[in-house]
């Protein structure tokens, strides 16, 4: 007969914490999180101690402050007697702007150069290959500084273009003045204005939004809209019958008349800017460190898309081109629909990265004295405020905030166009 | 998310933690160099010359200090500095004393907790215009782009006389006095502005210097000094009574050149005697050596002596003595008595 034994009944001993391989990792993962939150404790204790011995604790209480400096590119209403938190977000909005034009040259550029650099044109390819190789290895503050100084010292200063024989001209039919301050370009106006909404009443957040603007990007959404209707229905008759009606004079009708009816509605007009005084007045003025800095930083990061481009198309096997060419396909149309979105998948992760780089490199600004965020809050307001902490805090806060929003929209993309794995 | 904000915050700890510590002259004596920052370059003001040495009228302040403290005027760390640095790198301890033709104001005194020893030069902030621009007066500058370090007073200043005046201008905002002149002469600015001794300075290294005008506005008081943190009222009084030190030197005539004699033997002037250790305890009472004084006054002579040397109207730079004369002549320069 034989018995069956319970297996000794386990005891825990506190030894076991080190000994027994089953809780030895939880032991130490325990303890290298009460080590380090012992350290990070022990130095913000020493930091807001040694603040405030040094007399200053950390307060944000200067942010309601009034500024008393004077930002030039400002995309909403601002002058020197608004708050630090006004100019602050000044500075903020001029990120976004530089940032956003960034990114679409880049990947715009980038895109190009990387299908060009595996052309088969030998002189091409090559030329790619120099220019993502000479981008890619210097840094981009040198860019920067370099783009800055071949603007200033290249165009002509305004005076040029002063006199009954000036040195220069406007060019474009007048309408259009490069000079080493920057770009003035025709600005649209309209002279049945529908106004503007003002957002966020008085508080230093408020802002604008044109409703002309508001109109328009409505009537065209709604135009394209429509386009895209009366395409589906053209490809619904193609399937049932083979023809494919014309719709391009349609949908180019039903894209451009609702615009341009609205545009004549609104008295849509050009202010062309003008020689008056020091500067030119009118128009929209682009200033040399928003072209210097935004052409660094999409030419230095192209280069990086370019190769991401380039990698993420050499990823797809070539069967699946001459598969493509075996059928009827031009090369044109290989790369647009069966190379492309295929690479795609390989491409955006990466891309990703490289939008979040630009935006973070954009803190560079300074080099040419555009007034970004980092010139604004985390330079005047910091030096004139003597408040590093809170404002380097902050400036991080504001950085990591706009990297996960940038992360979080690329994903949502990124979810859309991955390979369906079933 | 919370990890990077704490990263950054331990990063700024850690700067932070070598802040407090109190016994400046105790850190200087033990590590045999006085750290000083400077501007990073305005003619002479602070530069560093051919061989790479600094030199300048706020450098000599620098080595007055190191001479008095240390007995060797060469044992200074020049920390260049941009407007927007200063301030931080004083604060953190980068820095022992901040010589960089600073404005003493209320806020950065009382707000960004400094202590301001003294004013070794008076000045206002003024603006350069090429002559070809035919401006005769800083109020006739409505709708001109203005080039402007950022991160200092004239920065508020301008924004400030725009403003009262009713008038509009464009600002470009530059990090160094060397890019924005580079701006202003590519006429990319129609006008710099800075501290007038700043703007003559600058003039002096331009190519055509008759080409250019400095309107005749001063629009602020700008009293330009050395600077200590709060809290080390020793120290303070340590760099205070040096830059006194010299200014006194000029007033009772004491040179580079006759320093030595004066202090071999006591002279039948007791203030003199008391000021170069030869009578009294005064070296004793700020903590340093009797000869303290001495060896400040020998390491580039007196006030007036330093001012003529770096940027008096014999140098390039050419500035009048003008507010910065002893009181005995009119000035404003004028040391409490060493007694």
């Amino acid at each position: 007969m034989t018995t069956l034994t319970d297996p000794p009944k386990e005891t825990f001993r506190l030894g076991m914490l080190i000994y027994d391989t089953r809780y030895r990792s939880m032991t130490i993962q325990v303890v290298a999180l009460i080590a380090f939150m012992l350290l990070a404790a022990w130095l913000i204790s020493n930091t807001i101690t040694n603040l405030n011995t040094l007399g200053k604790p950390v307060q944000f209480g200067f942010f309601t402050e009034t500024a008393s400096y004077d930002i030039n590119q400002k995309l909403i209403e601002y002058n020197n007697q608004d708050s630090h938190l006004r100019a602050a977000f000044v500075g903020l909005l001029n990120t976004l702007l530089v940032a956003a034009l960034g990114c679409v040259t880049a990947t715009v550029v980038g895109v190009l150069v990387g299908v060009l650099r595996l052309s088969p044109n030998w002189l091409v390819g090559r030329i790619m290959t120099v220019y993502v190789e000479m981008f890619r290895n210097v840094p981009v503050l040198l860019w920067i500084v370099l783009a800055m100084a071949i603007l200033i010292e290249s165009l002509p200063a305004p005076s040029a273009f002063r006199g009954d024989d000036p040195s220069s001209t406007m060019k474009l039919m007048d309408s259009v003045a490069f000079t080493n301050r920057g770009v003035y370009i025709p600005e649209p106006l309209f002279t049945r204005s529908l106004g503007d909404i003002h957002l966020f009443g008085a508080s230093p957040v408020r802002f604008d939004i044109s409703l002309d603007l508001i109109a328009f990007v409505l009537v065209l959404g709604l135009s394209i809209f429509a386009a895209r209707k009366i395409s589906a229905r053209a490809r619904a008759v193609q399937e049932a019958t083979g023809v494919r009606p014309r719709t391009w004079h349609v949908n180019l009708a039903v894209i451009f008349l609702p615009t341009i009816a609205l545009l004549a509605a609104l008295g849509f007009h050009l202010g062309y800017p003008a020689l008056k005084g020091f500067n030119f007045q009118g128009g929209t003025h682009m200033r040399n460190s928003l072209i210097a800095l935004w052409l660094a930083l999409s030419l230095y990061t192209a280069a990086f898309i370019a190769e991401i481009v380039r990698g993420g198309i050499l990823a797809i096997s070539t069967g699946q081109t001459e598969a493509a060419g075996a059928l009827g396909l031009r090369p044109r149309r290989i790369m647009s629909l069966v190379v492309l979105p295929q690479a795609l998948r390989v491409i955006i992760p990466p891309l990703i990265s490289q939008y979040l780089n630009l935006t973070k490199n954009s803190s560079l600004a300074i080099a040419v004295g555009y007034m970004d965020i980092t010139g604004t809050l985390g330079g005047i307001t910091m030096n004139q405020t003597g408040r590093e902490l809170e404002c380097v805090l902050l400036l991080m806060l504001v950085y990591l905030v706009l990297s996960l929003m940038i992360s979080a929209v690329m994903n949502f993309y990124n979810n859309r166009v991955k390979l369906v794995e079933r | 998310m919370r990890k990077s904000v704490f990263l950054g915050a331990l990063t700024v700890a850690g700067l932070a933690a070598g802040a407090a510590a109190a016994a400046t002259l105790d850190d200087v004596k033990a590590r045999g160099t006085l750290n000083c920052g400077v501007s990073t370059g305005l003619a002479g003001f602070s530069s560093p010359d051919a061989n790479g040495n600094w030199e300048g009228f706020d450098v000599a302040v620098c080595r007055a200090v190191a001479a008095a403290v240390l007995g060797d005027q060469s044992a200074v760390e020049f920390v260049p500095t941009t407007g927007k640095t200063r301030f931080t790198a004083l604060s953190s301890g980068e820095i022992d004393m901040l010589s960089r033709n600073t404005t003493w104001t209320f806020s950065r005194d009382n707000d960004l907790k400094f202590t301001f020893v003294g004013v070794n030069y008076y000045d206002g902030q003024g603006f350069i215009v090429p002559k070809a621009l035919g401006v005769t007066s800083a109020k006739e500058l409505d709708g001109a782009t203005v080039c402007i370090q950022t991160g200092t007073t004239t920065e508020l200043n301008l924004a400030e006389f725009f403003r009262v005046n009713n008038i509009s201008y464009e600002p470009v905002p530059i990090e160094t006095n060397a890019e924005a002149l580079q701006q202003y002469s590519a006429g990319a600015c129609d006008a710099y502005t800075t501290d007038a001794s700043g703007l003559a300075a600058s003039r002096a290294t331009f190519e055509n210097p008759s080409e250019h005008t400095i309107l005749p506005e001063i629009i602020s008081k700008e009293p330009l000094g050395p600077l200590v943190r709060h809290g080390d009222d020793e120290w303070g009084d340590i760099v205070r009574w040096t830059l006194n030190a010299l200014i006194a030197a000029e007033e009772m005539g004491v040179t580079s050149a006759n320093v030595e004699d004066m202090a071999s033997a006591p002279t039948n002037n007791p203030e003199i005697n008391r000021l170069l250790g030869t009578e009294g305890n005064l070296g004793e009472i700020i903590g340093l050596d009797a000869d303290w004084a001495k060896k400040a006054i020998a390491a580039n002579g007196n006030y007036g002596e330093i001012f003529e040397k770096y940027i008096g109207e014999k140098t390039p730079i050419g500035l009048a003595r003008g507010l910065n004369a002893q009181w005995t002549n009119g000035g404003l320069i004028y040391s409490p008595p060493f007694r």
